[in-house]
């Protein structure tokens, strides 16, 4: 059947199902002018069976933001389909079917699906009023529907989804589907169950690490633990003689124990002599800050320029110069990192928490040498994914090691290996420099930021300055430059990325801008927000519900801090104490404006969950490079926050029809410096370097 | 070694097994019971929370030999369908982001309902903070204890 164009870049094709039913696939062009594929390939597929049930391909991974709900909605929105008809599949890793399937930046809903899903369920909708039409002879002017049925009032006739299915399927597929206006949305913006909670309360929810198939092995990894160091030899002598263990092989990255159960591998692990090559790597943590320091003494490229930034630091009559430091931070995920891997002589089958499917696909064929359509990819639940799924690093153990013993093997590394063998959220040095007149009004500011680049950019690196350089802030002369630093640790993209530490960065120094020029921060943040509605609304509404200014018990304070990250607007204030040498965050206000929200149970839920992420990396978060390698080991030496350290958090959506902006991280980088913020106003110290530690707030004059 | 004889949610299952190996990769690995998680391995973070004889324990760090005939109990064996009052509060509070975690977090609250039918504050605080939710569900964790207590 000939694909018909929907719009001028969507393209949607019908097919019948075997034993009656209607599919519809949608094709997405992923770039902007990319022609009509020769061979027609969908990459959203809607089915609706004749018993009525629904289901909605999803090809993006679920690491807990809600993908499988989410998408899902807005077909169902669309479709008018019964919410508890709706089944949803994980789509298994194809390099086009689905488009770019990476599962990064909170660009599920914002990039790519909210417009061809809306389209999906709105032509299906069309194609099965016209098939009730039909078999009733009346205009299609005259029916409704309503979850899963088609209604004519006037003859008091109705028919199911399912029953309309199969005549559905022979309907000419509408040009233009109409989209329902945003105002009498019934689904979307709601909260209704999430598909895969019951899974998640039973156990019966699969992650990567409950993959399970027959004749399976269970294996682990040790990895050199000095970064840059390889493995020279090993003796498996006594790993070998662990009861349980049944191989000990060398991969590229280390050396795997495969035994019985992963109980014996990880025993047989222990075990082993391993004799490392390149163990000389004698870099540190303060040798790293240092080298960073040393970069900043020069210039950079440039960023940002706007104005004269220079030139207004010249008059200003007042300047502050601060210079700040962030550290580099694990992911942490709860599911360590895993992948099991079965690699046969024509055939691969890969079952991997993953954000990158087809990344994975590709790290198989390469690796085996099987044609990448002969390798299977099952993208299984993410026991949190925060940007370090994305890599491969771990598939590669599996396959590598599947490959060596041509059986099914699973490989999960311990706590330890997966937090010293991650891509870290980038360390930072940044210096700052800002010039206000007398009256308090800013003039410039120049910024000048060292860390190791994560993307592959030339010049400068996206990440590394991002919320610096695109600020939200009207800045009249401005200077952002950054400068490349090199070294073995391995970085990556670590939830919401550079907001995550440059928004510390940014607003703590803003604060300081704030109280040097004896101005509200509030207040002046306003000033500087003030052609930019959405975010000052966010702003003001934040303020209002924190009821800033107003008075507070004696030990505590209030700081405030604000993002514009990935599409989503996000203001919060938190309110502390420092007693009992310990920092106590006691209350959070966030609000938020990302746009149109699809399930609003879910937004809450990212946007709590973002200050959680945000308090354990502000409180306790700090990798240490010693001698090449990292300190920490595992949640001893790690500590995130628990429940007994929960503020209480008032969440507060702003609504509006806007297109849909990022949930899950834009949460994440303002509750750092709101913390910051507050302890400066209770103390009088500026925390300039992250985690924050009780000891740096002692008491004025106990110092 | 001769086999093990483990109750394990109301059935006897032979396992031959070291006797230092833990009571989470038996589950796991040997028995195929995959509810209950790695998470840490050394009782730091409650991912492989079970009841023993009722108490919530961790797995991670309890060897085989050590159960004897005490029952243990996974979060597949809480309730056939998903109906114990706290399955049914974390479903009405949406609590599962990710969900990883949340079988040690389900299994712990249930034993502190077990033997505390209306937990203050303080004492979920004192029951649960054992357990890491790198999601950070702790808000809806507290609000779904305290709607089961009135359930039970």
């Amino acid at each position: 059947m000939t694909p018909v164009q929907l719009g001028r870049r969507d393209f949607i094709k019908v097919g019948a199902l075997a034993g009656g039913g209607l599919l519809l696939g949608v094709y997405v062009p992923q770039a902007k002018g990319s022609a009509l594929p020769a061979a027609f390939e969908p990459n959203v597929f809607l089915r609706i069976d004749p018993s009525g049930e629904v289901t909605i391909t999803v090809a993006r991974s679920d690491m807990g933001q809600g993908v499988r709900t989410a998408l899902p909605m807005i077909v169902a929105e669309e479709l008018d389909a019964e919410w508890q008809s709706i089944r949803v599949r994980q789509a298994a890793a194809h390099p086009d079917h689905y488009g770019r399937m990476m599962t990064v930046g909170s660009t599920s809903v914002r990039n790519g699906a909210w417009r061809p899903l809306r389209r999906a369920g709105a032509a299906a909708r069309e194609m099965l009023v016209a098939a009730a039409a039909a078999r009733w002879s009346v205009p299609a002017s005259e029916l409704r529907t309503q979850e899963g049925k088609v209604f004519h009032d006037a003859s008091r006739r109705s028919a199911t989804y399912g029953e309309l299915a199969q005549a559905a399927a022979t309907v000419p597929v509408p040009a233009e589907p109409k989209l329902k206006d945003p105002s009498t949305f019934k689904l979307i913006g709601t909260s209704p169950l999430q598909l895969d909670a019951p899974d998640k309360v039973t156990g019966r929810a699969k992650y990567g690490i409950d993959a399970r198939v027959p004749g399976m092995l269970f294996a682990t990894v040790v990895h050199p633990p000095v970064f840059g160091s390889r493995v020279k030899s090993f003796n498996a002598t006594k790993a070998k003689a662990v009861p349980g263990v049944r191989h000990v092989v060398q991969i590229t990255s280390g050396v795997a124990v495969v035994g019985d159960h992963t109980w014996a591998a990880m025993k047989g692990a222990q075990a082993l002599d391993i004799e490392y090559e390149n163990t000389a790597f004698a870099l540190s943590s303060t040798d790293i800050f240092r080298s960073f320091s040393e970069l900043a003494d020069k210039p950079g490229v440039d960023a940002k320029r706007v104005g004269d930034a220079a030139g207004a630091l010249g008059r200003a009559s007042k300047r502050l110069q601060a210079t700040y430091e962030a550290p580099y931070l694990a992911h942490a995920t709860m599911e360590p990192m895993n992948c099991t891997a079965h690699v046969q002589a024509d055939r691969v089958e890969v079952w991997a928490p993953t954000q990158n499917p087809q990344g994975t696909q590709q790290t198989a064929a390469r690796l085996t040498g099987v044609p990448v359509d002969k390798v299977t990819v099952h993208v299984q639940l993410l026991g949190c994914g925060w940007g370090r799924r994305s890599r491969t690093d771990f598939v590669e153990d599996a396959v590598e090691t599947s490959k060596a013993l041509g059986k099914p093997v699973q490989v999960l590394w311990t706590r330890e290996e997966d937090m010293q063998h991650d891509f870290y959220r980038p360390a930072a040095h940044v210096r700052l420099d800002g010039g206000m007149d007398a009256s308090g009004k800013l003039l410039g500011i120049t910024v000048r930021v060292a860390a190791q680049p994560i993307s592959g950019g030339a010049n400068v690196d996206g990440p590394a300055v991002a919320s610096i350089a695109d600020t939200p802030y009207a800045i009249p002369n401005y200077l952002v430059e950054y400068c490349r630093a090199t070294n073995a640790v391995p970085v990556g993209y670590w939830r919401s990325v550079g907001p995550s530490q440059n928004t510390f960065i940014f607003e703590s120094f803003i604060d300081e801008l704030a109280h040097a020029a004896k101005r509200d921060p509030v207040e002046l943040r306003r000033e500087l927000l003030a052609s930019d509605p959405r975010m000052l609304n966010v702003l003001n509404v934040c303020a209002e519900r924190a009821k800033w200014g107003s008075p507070l018990p004696a030990g505590r304070a209030r700081g405030i801090a604000l993002v514009d990250d990935k599409g989503g607007r996000v203001a919060e204030v938190a309110e502390v104490s420092l007693t009992g040498g310990k920092i106590r965050v006691h209350k959070v206000t966030l609000v938020a404006d990302c746009g149109q929200i699809i399930h609003s149970g879910i937004v809450q839920g990212q946007m709590s969950g973002s200050v959680v992420a945000g308090l354990s990396a502000a409180l306790y978060g700090e990798i240490t490079i010693e001698r090449g390698r990292v300190k920490q080991t595992n949640f001893r030496d790690y500590p995130m926050l628990r429940i007994d350290e929960m503020p209480e958090i008032d969440v507060h959506i702003v609504r509006n029809h806007e297109e849909p902006g990022g949930v899950g991280e834009p949460g994440v980088p303002p509750i750092a410096p709101a913390v910051a913020n507050a302890l400066f106003t209770l103390t009088g110290v500026r925390a300039r370097r992250l985690p924050l530690r009780p000891e740096m707030f002692a008491p004025v004059g106990s110092r | 070694m001769p086999p093990y004889k483990l109750r394990v949610n109301g059935v006897i299952r032979e396992v031959d097994v070291e006797a230092d190996t833990r009571v989470l990769w038996v589950l796991r690995d040997v028995l195929g019971l995959t509810g209950t998680k790695y998470g840490c391995g050394i009782a730091q973070c409650g991912s492989c929370t079970v009841h023993v004889n009722g108490r919530a324990t961790r797995s991670c760090t309890l060897q085989v030999s050590q159960v004897g005939d005490r029952a243990i109990t996974t979060i597949e064996g809480l309730s056939a369908e998903g109906t114990h009052a706290v399955q049914k509060a974390w479903i009405a509070e949406d609590v599962p982001q990710c969900g990883y975690c949340q079988s040690g977090q389900i299994m712990t609250a249930a034993a502190l309902l077990a033997s505390n039918k209306t937990p203050t504050d303080a004492d979920i605080d004192s029951a649960m903070d054992g357990l890491i939710c790198r999601c950070g569900t702790y808000d809806r964790i507290r609000r779904a204890i305290h709607r089961a207590a009135k359930e039970v």
